[in-house]
């Protein structure tokens, strides 16, 4: 086999697969089925490991593969599946193109103890306090979330710009799509990811990955023993370092003849730019880990003990608000008195969701009401960026299951449609002081037009006008009684949330016996 | 034109315009009359909805009556809600297909169906069974849930309603075939022709938020009326409307009323729900306005038993 073959089929690979990932975020009109989803999104690392771990799942196996594969041949999955190591490669490449040196890495030393630290206190405060330091970091969620608030807005502001121009031809093949709006908050978190991983990588290739991603050093542990991996032939090599200088994660010390195996991403540049044909891809003992002499540095010790207290704290705190429940967020003459945000359907309790959930925001994309929204402290501080159901942005589609059947963790578990119809999330409370029917004596009924269980009906008030009433027992939470309430800026009906979900009862319904054996006018 | 005859003439039209106005009535005296028939309502029971539609609008001339050859029709069903046609939440997909097909038989340019849904759009389409009805009919079927496709207007008769942005498919085309559904309604009673016209404007809170009946009575002020009104009685959403909660709501009365008269169309509907005309207050309102007719007993309607 051609060794200078393996980085084509390394980029055609990534390629494919970075575009099919980038159509699951950006597909604003919800045209990919369900089931795609997951047979692109199963071997996502972090996601598969929550959705196992959290679900017990035997399917959610993505993420031993993933182990097996390291162990086989090194972080391939940094190079072949991980789409923000595929972007950052992008980056990296346009980088080359924009400056030379740029695109000219070099052999560098690792940031042994700040990648280790990374992995470390990740791995501890998941383990103590809840995902959300994971979820931070994990490079699906950093790149989703890119393509949530990011590219899916300039989607479909091209897409309606186009559609408007096509409108005026009498042509609706494209179609004018509402634009998510969120706080700006929501765009701090991934902004922040945005410079942080595009001026790296711009600069200096795949540092990111060695450094701050904690996928990248756990996945580098294992392959520092796995068993193909990147050896040069020490009797053709010249050492003219053309392979280092090629080489994105600065990993071959090529005068030491020596590749630091647990940050190389299995990219294969270095095979095709060595003149000697000296680089080869191939079975290997693991090689002795070399001995070196680590000076203690007490700067050093203070500040992982500092941090971790400082976490271990954070993850306290979090968890003390969870059980309060956040602090509602307006004041309003008549209060929304929301006690607790509303969880999506599928994730069973506010407790387990933010439990599971990394904040990909795929579900936010996928939304096709555009009712999923990203949280900003509405489930406490460390569940930033976690969505919760926002009514005054949408509503919950009666038939719909989107969500619920794309989520790659395991925070939102598969209902049946039957079964999701049934799932009270959340209970519609009625606000009369608010009400137009009690405030203006004028009709309304927006709520119970919506309402698709009539939880939320008209009673008798005055005259030919009705009132709004609600049935707690077949209320679902759906929010559409609080979109559709035209009373602004504060609702007359709302959804106090669930903080576990509940079972809601069928509505009864008895036949109706209209008959006409003549025209009744 | 000189200016001072520009200022006589604009005045003297002024004037006329004013008082046109000043007299009521006015958009049923000068605007666009659907062409007289021998029937005010033709009222059909007993058959399929296609078959009804057939056999009802033979007995108003044909849609030949109504739709020109090379003109633009708007065919506006009720696709609020993303429900199956059994649940009688939209209109019946056969009703709007056959209408489509009428009106390209008698030399339609274009036939157009849209609703500003309530649901999620595309599902409220597909579900519904609309879209592939009307386009099996040679519909274009065309989107409803951008305000980009929605324009200003003024109803300066209007109340409450003066203003609304509608969409521009109902400024577009020539003629406008209202298709409703009949259903029961537990805010206004029933929803039937006017409160249809809901699905053609964008911002529909703003009728709910000033009084939903007068915004309901005045919108039907605006002078691009229904040619024809045919509602959809097959199935009928008798309670728990205008969404429905189950099968159970519905009744299969298989009936169909056909009608130039909007306000008389749903004075019949109310009928058929049990309802007196007079406990729908947008109806009354109307009749007051003069939009239409709410007197059965003086209008000439054709009865047809299938």
């Amino acid at each position: 086999m051609k060794y200078s073959s393996l980085k084509k089929i390394r980029l055609s690979f990534a390629i494919a697969f970075f575009i099919i990932v980038c159509v699951l975020f950006l597909d604003f009109r919800h045209l990919v089925p369900e089931s795609f989803f997951e047979i692109f999104l199963w071997l996502q690392f972090v996601p598969s490991v929550i959705k196992h771990i959290g679900a017990g799942e035997a399917a959610a196996l993505g993420f031993i593969a993933i182990l097996i594969l390291t162990f086989l041949s090194g972080r391939s999955y940094c190079s072949f599946l991980c789409p923000l190591g595929i972007m950052q490669d992008i980056i990296s490449r346009a980088g080359g193109k924009i400056k030379k040196r740029f695109g000219r890495f070099g052999f560098k030393k690792p940031h042994t103890f700040l990648r280790y630290a990374i992995l470390v206190l990740t791995v501890i405060i998941t383990l103590t306090g809840g995902v959300y330091i994971l979820g931070l970091l994990d490079p699906y969620g950093i790149f989703g979330r890119f393509m949530t608030y990011f590219v899916r807005p300039v989607v479909i502001i091209v897409n309606n710009f186009l559609a408007s121009i096509l409108g005026h031809f009498d042509i609706y093949t494209l179609v004018d799509t509402r634009k998510p709006s969120f706080k700006a908050a929501v765009y701090v978190i991934p902004a922040i990811f945005l410079l942080l991983t595009g001026i790296m990588s711009l600069m200096k290739g795949r540092l990111y990955c060695n450094t701050v991603c904690p996928v990248g050093t756990f996945l580098g542990l294992i392959s520092k023993v796995s068993l193909f991996r990147i050896r040069i032939d020490n009797v053709k090599c010249s050492k003219c370092g053309r392979c280092a200088i090629a080489c994105k994660s600065s990993c071959i010390d090529f005068l030491n003849m020596e590749i630091d195996n647990s940050r190389c991403v299995d990219c294969f540049n270095c095979i095709g730019t060595c003149p000697d044909n000296a680089i080869s891809f191939g079975f290997s003992s693991p090689a002795k880990p070399r001995e070196s002499v680590v000076q203690v540095d007490e700067k050093k010790r203070h500040f992982v003990i500092g941090s971790l207290l400082m976490f271990f704290g954070l993850s306290q705190r979090t968890l003390a608000q969870e059980r309060n429940g956040p602090v509602p967020k307006k004041e309003s003459t008549v209060k929304e008195n929301k006690t607790s945000p509303v969880s999506p359907p599928g994730s069973t309790s506010i407790k387990n969701f933010t439990s599971k959930c990394t904040a990909c925001s795929l579900c936010v994309s996928a939304c096709p009401n555009n009712v999923l929204i990203p949280s900003f402290t509405e489930y406490g501080i460390a569940g930033i960026m976690q969505p919760h159901m926002d009514y005054h942005k949408g509503f919950c589609a009666y038939e719909c299951t989107r969500c619920l059947e794309i989520c790659p963790t395991g925070a939102l578990l598969p209902l049946l449609p039957e079964a999701k119809k049934l799932t009270q999330i959340g209970r519609a409370v009625f606000i009369k002081e608010n009400c137009i029917v009690q405030t203006e004596r004028t009709a309304c009924g927006a709520c119970a037009e919506s309402c698709p269980t009539k939880a939320v009906h008209m009673v008798p008030f005055t005259g030919n006008l009705t009132i709004p009433s609600t049935t707690d027992d077949i209320c679902i939470g759906c929010g559409h009684c609080e979109f559709a309430c035209p009373v602004t800026p504060y609702k007359a009906i709302f959804v106090n949330g669930n903080p576990v979900h509940a079972a809601a009862k069928k509505p009864e319904n008895i036949k109706t016996e209209l008959k006409h054996e003549d025209f009744p006018f | 034109m000189k200016r001072r005859d520009f200022i006589r003439k604009s005045t003297g039209a002024g004037i006329a315009a004013g008082a046109a106005i000043s007299f009521g009535g006015y958009d049923r005296l000068w605007g666009k009359q659907p062409p007289a028939t021998p029937y005010d309502m033709v009222a059909v029971m007993g058959g399929s909805p296609e078959a009804m539609f057939d056999l009802g609008i033979q007995e108003l001339g044909g849609i030949g009556a109504f739709v020109k050859k090379g003109q633009k029709v708007l065919v506006k069903p009720n696709i609020g809600w993303d429900r199956t046609p059994e649940f009688a939440a939209t209109t019946n997909p056969g009703l709007v297909k056959r209408i489509v097909e009428h009106c390209l038989k008698a030399g339609a340019k274009e036939v157009y169906v849209f609703d500003h849904t309530i649901d999620n759009w595309t599902n409220c389409y597909k579900n519904s069974g609309i879209e592939k009805a009307a386009k099996d009919g040679g519909a274009k079927v065309v989107p409803g849930n951008s305000e980009s496709y929605y324009q200003e207007i003024s109803i300066p008769e209007a109340k409450i309603l003066k203003k609304a942005k509608i969409h521009q498919l109902l400024l577009d085309t020539d003629v406008f075939i209202n298709v409703p559904i009949l259903k029961n309604h537990d805010s206004t009673n029933m929803t039937c022709c006017l409160k249809n016209m809901m699905g053609v404007v964008w911002d529909r809170g703003y009728w709910h938020r000033n009084n939903l009946h007068q915004c309901i009575a005045d919108y039907a002020l605006f002078n691009k009326k229904p040619a024809l009104n045919v509602i959809d009685c097959y199935n009928v959403m008798t309670k728990n409307g205008p969404q429905g909660v189950s099968k159970e709501d519905v009744a299969n009365l298989a009936s169909q009323i056909i009608t130039t008269d909007w306000v008389a169309g749903d004075a019949a509907a109310a009928k058929m729900l049990k309802l007196e005309p007079s406990a729908v207050d947008y109806i009354k309102i109307a009749h007051n306005l003069g939009i239409g007719n709410m007197n059965l007993d003086t209008l000439n309607i054709r009865r047809i038993k299938m």
